[in-house]
C-alpha cells in the first residue's frame, strides 16, 4: 500500500451536538434561531495570552491584547450565562447521562470524578474567552482493532455571523467530543471509523441531526512530515479526501524542502522598507499602503510558487501567516509581475533588496505595526520551510484543501472551572445506564423481523422517525406501510412545502401525551377505515387544519359516494378492445386507472375485487 | 498516596485502565490529577502511586520598567483581583499584588502612570470589619500624604461600596481615591478586570478629588462609569455592570478603549483641600430590614447598641407593632435612622399614622440615604460627635455627598 509506504498515521476526532432539553451549563434550550430573531447585542474585547499566540511577537500581542473587539447576538432563548454574566448551572445531568452511554457501547471506563476545566479559546467564539470542557470516559476499542483514547463533554462554541460577529443560541448546547488514538493507516480507513463512530453516536436517538451538528477533525502526518490537525470537515463524505490532500501537501513540502536544501536556501531576518518604490504603483493595494516591507527569501525562487494542494501553494501558507496580523495578503516574486505590479517595479525591487534570480522576495503592506508583525510571520512559515512541515491546526476548504490557522494547541491551555462543583461517577449509576442497540443491529432486525427489504430497513433504522417507527408496529400497524409513510410520504409532503412536524408530535399543546397523527391515520388503516392508499391524502388535510377523524372520513366518504361498480363497468366498457386481447390480464393496468379515478381513497383490494367481477363480466358477456 | 506532593508524577488505576498524570491535589477524598493532555480527573487515592517528582518549576519573571516622567499612582489592595496569573501545570490561579506583576498583566496601565503598591490585606470583602476600613483609610491617607497622584483601592465588588462609603466619611481627599474590582474573575479572557483598571488608573491621574467607585457602565465594553462612594450600590450578583448611582447621576464616565475621562459639573474637583483624616467609627451600630410580621423580640438584639439604622418599608415603615420596641430603644439611648428598602426616593414619616409615631418614637427621617451608607454614617457620626442632639443633626445634613436636598426627576 502507497499509504503505508508513506507512513501515514491519523486518528479523528468527533465532535456530536446533544438533543438535550437544555444547554450543558445553563436553562437555556438548545436550538438555533435566526440570526434575524434576536433581540439585543453587546461587545466585549477578549485579551489574547501567551500560549494561544506564542508564535507572533510581543508588539504585536500587545495590540491584540487590547483590539480584539467581538459583538454578540442576544435571543429571547439565551440568557446572562451565555452573556458571561452569570456564573454557570451545575453540569447537565441529561447530557453526562448521554455521553456516558456513548461510552458505554464504546467499552470506555468511565472517570471516578469528573472534572470541569476551561479551555481557553480566544477567538470570540466563547464570550467567555473558554470553552468548558470535562473528560467524561477513557480507552475504548473501535472495530478496526484501534482504540478510542478520550470521550469529554463540552460546551457548544456561538456561532460566527460574520466577521467579528457571533450569535450566541449555538453557544453551549452540550457536545461530546470522541477522541480516537492514531491507529489509522489510509484515507479510506479514516473515512471507516467516521462514519462507524457517526453511527454509534446516532444509535443513542439522543443526539442533533442536520449540517453543523456533527464535525469531525482529522490529525495527520507522515513520516518525516508532522502531525496536522484539520478542523472542522462537515461532510462525511470528504474524510477520505482531506487525508490524501493532506498527504500531498506533506510529501510536497518535503520534496521542496529537500530542493532548498541542495540550493543552500536561507531567510533573511531583516526585512527592508521598500515603500518609495511603490508611490506610483499600479497596485491599489500597494498604492493605498502606509507601508511596504520585503522579506528575500534567499534560493527559494519558483518554489514559493509551486502547488503544494490543490488551489495552494507555498505562498498561500506564508500569506496564511501574514493574515494573523491583519494584513490582506502577501505578493511574491514568484506571481510577479501581476496584480497591477510591472516587471520594472518587480526589477528595481529586486535591485533595492539585492536580490538575486535565484531568490524570492516577499511583499507585505499595511500600516506599520501591521507590515512589522506580518513580516515577522512570513520569516517564521519560511524558516519552517526549511524544515519541512510545521505541526499546525488547520481549516478545511470547500474541496478538501486546507489552510492555516493557529500552531497545535497544548496541555498548556487548560486550567480547572472553579464554578462547577467534579461530579461523581458511581459505579451503581454507570450500572444504570443503558446500552442501546447499534443502527446497524437495529436495521438487520428490522429485515429479519419485520421482512423489511433490506434498503428500507437500513434507511428505517438510520431515520430520525426510528422511533415511531417501533411504535408503530409495536401497535400491529404493517411494517412496511409504517416504513413506506415515514419514509417516502413525509417526504413528499414536505417537498411540497409542508410542515410535517405536528403529524409526529407526541405531546399536544399542553404537553399532555398524545398518539401522533401520523400514527392514529395508520392505525384506520389497519381497522380499514381508510384505504392504505389515502394515506397521503388525510395528512395532507390534517396539515391543512382538519382532525385525523375528519380527514380519514371525508376521504373515505368521497370514495363510497362513487358507485364503484358502476365505475368499474364504465372503466371496462371504454377499452373493451384492449380488455379483449389481454384478458383478465387486463386487471393489472386498469387497477391502476381505477385507483387514480377513485383517489386513492378505497383500499385497493376492494377495488381489485369490484374491478374484477366487472371485468369477468364483460368477457362473459362476449 | 498520603506522602504525594503537588506536582508529582503519579500512576493510577481506573476500572483497569492505567493513566499517568501530575498529582495536584486531595479533595472531599478525591485525588485530582491533571492529565497530559490538560484534563482533570478525579481518581480513589487509594489506586494512584508515585512514579516520580520533578524538580520545582520557578516561574520567570522579569521587572518592569516604569516611565519616571508619568505621574505617580498609588494601588493599595485589600483582597479583590485586579490581576490574576494561571499556572497551567497545576491550573492553580494566583492572585497579583506586586506592581510589576500587574503591569506585566495589564501591559496598559504602564502608559498611563508610575504604581507603587501596598498589599494591606488579603480577604473575601464579606469578611472586612469597621476597623479594617479604619486602616484602610490610614493606609489611603499615607499615600496621600507621600504624594500619590491618586490612590487605587482594589477591593472585593461583594461590600466595596461600605468601605467606599467608610472611606468617604473618614477621608477628606484632594485627590481621587478609586476603588475597583472585577465582576467576573481576573484569569478569564473577558475578564472586566483590565478595562475597569484602565478605567481607574485614568480617573485616578485626572481631575477628581473624591472617594469614587469605576466599575463597568453597562455590558458591553464600552465604557465605565464613575460613581460617588456615597450612592453607590452593587445592584446585581453578577453583572459587570452591578454597580449603580442611586437617586443621583453618576460623577462621570470613562470611555473605553479611549480612556477618556468626562466629569459631571457638580464633581469635587482635585485640590478642593487639604488632605485630612478622621478615622474614629463607633462599631456598635446595626442594620435592621424590616419584614411584614416582624416580632418585637427581634429588636432585643439591638438593644444596647449606640445606633440603629432600619430599612423600613416603602416610606419608611415599619409595623405599628413593633413602635414600642423602637421607643424603647430610643430611650435606652440608641439614635435609630428610618431609611427605605425602596433604595430609590426619600423617606417621609409624615403621610401615614405609623410614620407619625415613629417620629413620635424619636426615629431620624434617614431622607434619600442608602440604607448601607446610613448605617456607615451613624458608625462615623457617632464616633467623632458625642453630643447626642448633635449627632442627630449631622444624621440629616449632607456631609459627602450622601443625601441630596431634592429628589431630581430621571436619576
Amino acid at each position: 500500500m502507497e499509504y503505508e509506504r508513506l507512513g501515514l498515521v491519523a486518528g479523528i476526532e468527533i465532535h456530536q451536538q446533544l438533543n438535550t432539553s437544555e444547554k450543558l451549563f445553563c436553562r437555556c434550550p438548545t436550538e438555533l434561531r435566526p440570526f434575524e430573531a434576536h433581540n439585543g447585542e453587546f461587545f466585549r474585547y477578549l485579551r489574547a495570552t501567551e500560549s494561544e499566540l506564542g508564535e507572533i511577537d510581543r508588539a504585536a500581542r500587545e495590540e491584540m491584547k487590547n483590539l480584539r473587539k467581538f459583538r454578540y447576538y442576544t435571543y429571547d432563548s439565551t440568557c446572562l450565562v451565555e452573556n458571561d454574566e452569570e456564573p454557570p448551572a451545575p453540569l447537565n445531568p441529561e447530557a453526562l447521562a448521554i455521553c456516558l452511554q456513548i461510552a458505554k457501547m464504546c467499552g470506555m471506563t468511565p472517570i471516578p470524578q469528573v472534572h470541569t476545566m476551561r479551555k481557553l479559546v480566544i477567538d470570540g467564539s466563547n464570550t467567555s474567552g473558554f470553552q468548558r470542557t470535562a473528560l467524561v470516559a477513557v480507552n475504548g476499542t473501535l472495530p478496526n482493532g484501534g482504540a478510542i483514547e478520550t470521550i469529554c463533554l463540552e460546551e457548544e462554541a456561538a456561532q460566527r455571523v460574520k466577521d467579528e460577529v457571533f450569535s450566541l443560541d449555538r453557544l453551549g448546547i452540550p457536545l461530546v467530543e470522541i477522541t480516537t488514538s492514531p491507529c489509522m493507516r489510509s484515507p479510506e480507513e479514516v473515512q471507516e471509523i467516521a462514519e462507524y463512530l457517526g453511527m454509534v453516536l446516532r444509535s443513542t436517538g439522543k443526539v442533533k441531526r442536520g449540517l453543523g451538528t456533527i464535525r469531525q477533525d482529522v490529525n495527520i502526518s507522515i513520516r518525516e512530515g508532522a502531525r496536522v490537525e484539520i478542523k472542522g470537515v462537515q461532510e462525511l463524505d470528504l474524510i477520505a479526501e482531506v487525508v490524501r490532500r493532506e498527504v500531498q501537501r506533506q510529501q510536497r513540502l518535503l520534496s521542496i524542502r529537500q530542493r532548498l536544501r541542495e540550493r543552500g536556501a536561507s531567510v533573511s531576518r531583516a526585512p527592508q522598507d521598500v515603500t518609495a518604490l511603490f508611490s506610483h504603483s499600479g497596485s491599489k493595494i500597494l498604492m493605498k499602503a502606509s507601508r511596504i516591507m520585503a522579506v528575500t527569501l534567499a534560493g527559494f525562487a519558483g518554489l514559493v510558487g509551486e502547488e503544494i494542494q490543490a488551489g495552494r501553494r507555498l505562498g498561500s501558507e506564508l500569506s496564511d501567516y501574514a493574515k494573523k496580523c491583519g494584513v490582506g495578503g502577501i505578493f511574491h516574486t514568484d506571481e510577479l509581475p501581476a496584480y497591477g505590479v510591472t516587471a520594472e517595479e518587480v526589477s528595481a525591487l529586486r535591485a533595492e533588496v539585492g536580490a538575486a534570480d535565484a531568490d524570492c522576495v516577499v511583499l507585505v503592506a499595511g500600516d506599520t505595526r501591521q507590515v512589522e508583525c506580518a513580516c515577522q510571520q512570513v520569516i517564521l512559515r519560511a524558516e519552517h520551510a526549511l524544515e519541512g512541515v510545521p505541526e499546525e491546526t488547520r481549516k478545511m476548504l470547500e474541496g478538501g484543501s486546507t489552510s492555516y490557522m493557529r500552531p497545535l494547541p497544548g496541555a498548556a491551555r487548560m486550567y480547572p472551572e472553579t464554578d462547577v462543583l467534579p461530579v461523581p461517577v458511581t459505579s451503581e449509576f454507570w450500572e444504570e445506564i443503558p446500552r442501546v442497540e447499534l443502527l446497524n443491529a437495529k436495521a438487520e432486525r428490522f429485515r429479519r423481523e419485520h421482512g423489511l427489504d433490506a434498503a428500507v430497513a437500513r434507511q428505517m433504522a438510520y431515520s430520525e422517525h426510528v422511533m415511531l417507527f417501533q411504535r408503530a408496529v409495536d401497535l400491529g400497524i404493517s411494517a412496511t406501510l409504517a416504513a413506506r409513510t415515514l419514509i417516502a410520504t413525509l417526504k413528499e409532503l414536505s417537498r411540497d412545502g409542508l410542515d410535517v412536524r405536528p403529524l409526529l408530535a407526541d405531546r399536544d399543546r399542553e404537553g399532555v401525551p398524545v398518539l401522533p397523527e401520523v400514527l392514529q391515520v395508520l392505525l384506520g388503516v389497519k381497522d380499514a377505515r381508510v384505504g392504505k392508499e389515502a394515506v397521503p391524502d388525510v395528512l395532507r388535510r390534517i396539515i391543512q387544519g382538519e382532525s385525523p377523524e375528519s380527514a380519514m372520513q371525508a376521504v373515505e366518504s368521497t370514495a363510497a359516494g362513487a358507485d364503484l361498480e358502476a365505475l368499474a363497468r364504465s372503466i371496462v366498457r371504454e377499452r373493451m378492445p384492449f380488455v379483449r386481447e389481454k384478458g383478465m390480464e387486463a386487471l393489472g393496468p386498469l387497477m391502476g386507472v381505477m385507483m387514480k379515478e377513485v383517489r386513492g381513497a378505497v383500499d385497493g383490494r376492494k377495488v381489485s375485487q369490484v374491478l374484477k367481477a366487472a371485468l369477468s363480466e364483460a368477457l362473459g358477456e362476449k | 498516596m498520603s506522602d504525594l506532593r503537588s506536582g508529582d508524577l503519579v500512576r493510577c488505576f481506573v476500572g483497569g485502565s492505567e493513566l499517568k498524570g501530575t498529582y495536584i491535589t486531595s479533595r472531599d477524598g478525591m485525588a485530582v490529577l491533571k492529565m497530559d493532555s490538560g484534563y482533570n480527573i478525579g481518581v480513589f487515592p487509594g489506586d494512584c502511586t508515585l512514579i516520580e517528582r520533578p524538580p520545582p518549576v520557578k516561574p520567570e519573571r522579569e521587572e518592569v520598567i516604569q516611565d519616571p516622567s508619568l505621574p505617580m499612582l498609588s494601588i493599595v489592595s485589600t483582597g479583590g483581583t485586579i490581576a490574576s496569573r494561571i499556572d497551567y501545570r497545576t491550573g492553580a490561579v494566583t492572585s497579583q499584588f506586586d506592581a510589576s506583576d500587574i503591569l506585566r498583566a495589564i501591559p496598559g496601565l504602564s502608559a498611563i502612570a508610575r504604581y507603587r503598591t501596598r498589599k494591606l490585606y488579603t480577604i473575601l470583602s464579606e469578611n472586612m470589619t469597621p476597623s479594617i476600613w479604619q486602616e484602610l483609610a490610614r493606609a489611603v491617607y499615607d499615600e496621600i500624604k507621600g504624594g500619590a497622584r491618586g490612590v487605587i483601592v482594589t477591593h472585593g465588588t461583594d461590600t466595596m461600596a461600605y468601605s467606599a462609603a467608610a472611606l468617604s466619611f473618614m477621608l477628606d481627599t484632594p485627590v481621587p481615591v478609586v476603588f475597583v474590582g472585577s465582576q467576573r474573575s481576573a484569569d478569564r479572557p473577558s475578564s472586566d478586570n483590565v478595562m475597569n483598571a484602565l478605567c481607574s488608573a485614568s480617573v485616578a491621574v485626572g481631575d477628581l478629588g473624591e472617594v469614587a467607585v469605576v466599575m463597568h457602565g453597562t455590558t458591553s465594553d464600552d465604557r465605565c462609569a464613575i460613581h460617588r462612594g456615597t450612592r453607590v450600590r452593587k445592584m446585581h450578583t453578577s453583572r459587570r455592570d452591578a454597580f449603580q448611582s442611586i437617586g443621583v447621576s453618576p460623577l462621570g464616565y470613562v470611555d473605553y478603549p479611549s480612556l477618556k475621562v468626562t466629569l459631571s459639573p457638580g464633581t469635587r474637583g482635585r485640590g478642593a483641600c487639604e488632605p485630612a483624616i478622621h478615622d474614629r467609627l463607633e462599631p456598635a451600630c446595626g442594620l435592621l430590614y424590616f419584614s411584614p410580621g416582624m416580632s418585637p423580640d427581634m429588636l432585643s438584639a439591638y438593644s444596647g447598641l449606640k445606633g440603629v439604622v432600619i430599612a423600613g418599608s416603602g416610606l419608611g415603615h415599619v409595623s405599628t407593632s413593633l413602635i414600642p420596641a423602637i421607643r424603647e430603644l430610643v430611650n435606652e439611648g440608641t439614635l435609630v435612622v428610618m431609611t427605605s428598602q425602596c433604595l430609590h426616593g426619600r423617606v417621609c414619616d409624615r403621610v401615614y399614622d405609623t410614620g407619625r409615631d415613629l417620629i413620635r418614637a424619636g426615629v431620624v427621617e434617614g431622607e434619600d440615604m442608602l440604607p448601607e451608607t446610613a448605617l456607615v454614617k451613624l458608625m462615623w457620626v457617632l464616633g467623632n460627635e458625642p453630643d447626642s442632639q448633635r449627632a442627630r443633626r449631622m444624621m440629616q445634613e449632607n456631609l459627602k455627598g450622601e443625601y441630596t436636598r431634592r429628589s431630581l426627576h430621571g436619576v
